[in-house]
């Protein structure tokens, strides 16, 4: 299982500044190991994002984003108190979700 | 798990769609979820097969589209990248990096409520024109800078 993400939830001006780090290789497929075999590819290719059961964003990504991807949004609504869940799945079918608490 | 739920319902076309291919054991669910991902665009190997993967083959330069990022970046392994759009409807968001090995980065969907702006970090294989494609009231809308890579971020 993949490590947890760092969420960072903080409400302002009615509405939610998100930023979200999550830990992941996001390996190419353009890379060779070593002994010159190429690395498979490895990557987050699904974000999502919810709060109250509402989806706030949605991604989908390449092999592009860099490693550990950093993303950041606003949405409109949303107290301090509530929650919002973030889900990543990668092109193995791992998955990881976690949530936080908006401040 | 519902919102995930949810997101393959409408990657299926449908609800009925998914029980019936689940049922027939062809998709685990996260099979179904990567449905939901446009195998063609991520894979296109040059800009104009990505834009035409998105549906984007015609599109329009705009100023409205607002994109930050760094004239010169040092490292291409870690290019920090805001795209902000100004026009009304704003649907989606994409950011393609022409000469990547893959010109397709990232994509977003933004909902009704979700300001029209993200920023993420990608990486440069060498010196490129960033685009920032936008899709807002069915229309898509376009705008590109150069960013200069030192040191590639794709070689290994």
């Amino acid at each position: 299982m993949a490590d947890p993400m760092r969420i960072r939830a903080v409400a302002k001006d009615g509405g939610v500044n998100v930023k979200i780090l999550m830990a992941h290789e996001m390996e190419t497929g353009q890379r060779k190991d070593g002994a010159g075999k190429p690395i498979p590819a490895h990557f987050i290719q699904h974000v999502s994002a919810s709060w109250q059961g509402k989806m706030v964003l949605s991604a989908n990504w390449g092999t592009a984003i860099a490693k550990n991807p950093f993303l950041e949004f606003n949405f409109k609504g949303g107290q301090k108190g509530e929650k919002i869940q973030v889900t990543w799945t990668d092109n193995k079918g791992d998955k990881r979700t976690d949530e936080a608490t908006i401040n | 798990m519902d919102q995930t739920r949810r997101n393959v319902f409408k990657a299926g076309g449908g609800a009925s769609l998914y029980a019936l291919l689940a049922v027939a054991g062809m998709l685990r669910p996260d099979a179904a979820l990567a449905a939901d991902w446009n195998q063609k665009a991520f894979e296109a190997k040059n800009l104009k097969d990505a834009f035409d993967a998105l549906g984007a083959g015609s599109r329009t330069d705009s100023i409205g589209i607002l994109m930050t990022a760094p004239e010169i970046a040092e490292n291409g392994a870690v290019v920090p990248i805001g795209a902000v759009s100004k026009l009304p409807g704003t649907e989606s968001i994409a950011i393609l990096i022409a000469k990547n090995p893959t010109a397709l980065a990232a994509s977003f969907d933004i909902p009704l409520g979700t300001e029209p702006a993200v920023s993420t970090r990608v990486k440069m294989a060498e010196t490129s024109e960033v685009h920032v494609l936008v899709k807002a009231q069915g229309k898509f809308y376009v705008t590109k800078k150069e960013i200069k890579v030192t040191i590639g971020g794709c070689g290994g």
